[in-house]
């Protein structure tokens, strides 16, 4: 069995980002990028499926800019056998990713495609489940446990409160969540041996997809801020301000 | 046209998330119909049509429908879409697992987490984990939302909707409820709770940990989260993890205690009413954010605390 696993290329998760003065979004330039860290879940489980001998071969693709080909290259070297590179500098919405995915999916055939949950820069949660549906797969989100059977895969998915455990059939789109493994580092001859793994290119025309966006940006604003506040003395000058003054208690 | 919020409940249940979208939904329009859709959901049902500004309640009952599974649930709301130009959920694992797949079958861009109502068609949302707001503007002719029910009051009872009866539509049979584990803790869970105490690295040990934090949790009834320094050191479980990569909550109160304030711990937390911090280092970044500050030694203070609650 084939996996297919899209990974993002977004601000490090370390970096305190900057809302450009003039409203039209975040500061990009010169801010360290790296794998969507949910993307570094989703390559790291495919990588022990192929390990366990469950699947034959991982394939990795991303949609976005040239640059992009360095998350490729990291997937490359934990691992992946193999990697597309949608070429577009456009900002693409999940609709459309899942459109493109779903043209990924027709032509490589996988047998799971593994998404994280969500990307950290837009913080959407949409493309796994969109492309689920365009599919007409089954799902299972926010996996914290895979367990591929015949078939069909047993997902123990993150849910308020608990855990639920649900039978999907396969072919199926899996999102995952924190828990769901700890991804490997990519060791110096593995980065060097990524050099040379394929990467083909294409384009979001190559699957016919408009990546017109449905949704306007209007503005892009901080946060309202928060000011630090006083400092108290001791443990019951605490307990009596957050009765009376701050009520929450 | 009409607005259908789908309804967060457990059938015997309503969740209070639901009472929360509906204030964000009579934002966008005033004709909200609430759908209840599981298996032996009357009682939930019953408990919607009491919420003031829900004009209908909508129950679909199916044996497909009872646990949430997302395929038949899209399904039945896609068939149900016609009559609706917009269609809303809290953003709980419910709502973010089938509402997209939803916008998807109706070839429309959802809108997630949304966190004000600027006017029906334009919403304001966190991206960054909150490091910055944009305001977007829906250009579909259907508008799917998501609603971070944390930024919303709760509608209040006082409601009397009818109940109408919808049918199922066909399962697609693409999965099975296999079964639950929902945490027997008797506390809160993370993103519901009104009081939440994170612990940090500076607690030092997962025994530490349990020892100082959980009863001034149990005092409290509060949720205990962690931060990320603390999970990867192994003093607290992953699910517990507040931050960016792990849960966003928005609390009453949030005690954070031996956590310095990374950014990726700020983006997880930053939205509580009142936010306390314990530190023994008075330049920890985290005091720049908190309400009230206490530079002392976690291991006298929290116990000191917990006698004194």
């Amino acid at each position: 069995m084939k996996i297919l696993v899209p990974v993002k290329r977004v601000v490090d998760y370390n970096v305190k980002i900057r809302v450009k003065a003039d409203g039209s979004g975040v500061e990009l330039a010169n801010v360290k990028m790296s794998m969507n860290p949910f993307d570094e879940i989703s390559v790291e489980e495919a990588l022990r499926l192929k390990e366990a001998g469950k699947a034959a071969e991982v394939v990795v693709v991303s949609i976005g800019p040239a640059k992009a080909e360095e998350t490729l290259r990291t997937a490359l070297a934990m691992g992946a056998d193999r990697a597309v590179l949608i070429e577009t500098d456009d900002a693409v919405e999940p609709l459309a990713v899942a459109k493109i995915l779903k043209g990924v999916a027709e032509a490589e055939q996988p047998g799971l495609i593994i998404v994280g949950k969500q990307a950290i820069d837009d913080d959407s949660n949409q493309t796994g489940q969109m492309l689920s549906a365009l599919l007409g797969w089954a799902q299972g989100t926010f996996a914290s446990k895979i367990e591929l059977g015949d078939g069909s895969a047993k997902v123990t998915r993150e849910v308020d409160g608990g855990l639920q455990t649900i039978e999907i059939k396969l072919p199926a789109v899996v999102t995952t969540d924190l828990r769901l493994n700890e991804p490997r580092y990519a060791s110096l001859p593995n980065i060097m041996k990524a050099k040379k793994k394929p990467l083909d290119k294409k384009t979001p025309g190559d699957f016919g997809v408009d990546t017109a966006p449905r949704l306007k940006v209007l503005k892009t604003e901080e946060p309202s801020g928060r000011k630090a506040g006083v400092k108290v003395k001791s443990v019951a000058e605490l307990v009596e301000k957050l009765k009376s003054e701050a009520g929450v208690l | 046209m009409a607005i259908l919020l789908l309804a967060d409940h457990d059938n015997a249940h309503l969740s209070d998330q639901t009472a929360k979208a509906l204030t964000a939904a009579t934002k966008i329009g005033s004709d909200v119909h609430i759908l209840v859709a599981g298996a032996g959901a009357r009682a939930a049902a019953e408990q919607a049509a009491k919420l003031a500004g829900a004009s209908k309640v909508l129950v679909a009952e199916d044996a497909s429908l009872e646990n949430n599974l997302a395929e038949p649930l899209a399904a039945l709301i896609v068939s149900l879409a016609g009559s609706y130009d917009t269609i809303v959920a809290a953003a709980t694992s419910v709502g973010k697992n089938v509402l997209p797949r939803v916008a998807a079958l109706l070839d429309v861009a959802q809108v997630s987490e949304i966190v004000e109502v600027v006017a029906p068609d334009t919403f304001k949302r966190p991206i960054y984990a909150g490091n910055a707001i944009q305001t977007v503007q829906s250009t579909d002719a259907k508008k799917v939302i998501t609603v971070r029910t944390a930024s919303f009051a709760a509608a209040s009872e006082g409601g009397s909707a009818a109940i109408e009866t919808v049918a199922a539509a066909a399962d697609p049979g693409l999965s099975t409820h296999v079964g639950d584990a929902l945490s027997s803790s008797d506390r809160p869970e993370l993103t519901s709770a009104k009081i939440i105490i994170s612990g940090g690295r500076a607690l030092g040990s997962a025994e530490k940990f349990k020892e100082v934090i959980l009863p001034v949790a149990d005092k409290l009834g509060a949720a205990v989260g962690a931060s990320r320094a603390a999970v990867d050191a192994g003093y607290a479980p992953n699910d517990w993890q507040v931050g960016q990569t792990g849960k966003v909550v928005a609390p009453q109160l949030y005690i954070a205690c031996g956590i310095s304030g990374a950014i990726q711990h700020l983006a997880g937390m930053k939205d509580s009413k009142v936010i306390v911090a314990i530190n023994k280092d008075e330049e920890a970044p985290i005091f720049q954010v908190a309400d009230y500050g206490l530079v002392a030694d976690l291991f006298e203070a929290l116990p000191e605390l917990e006698k004194a609650l």
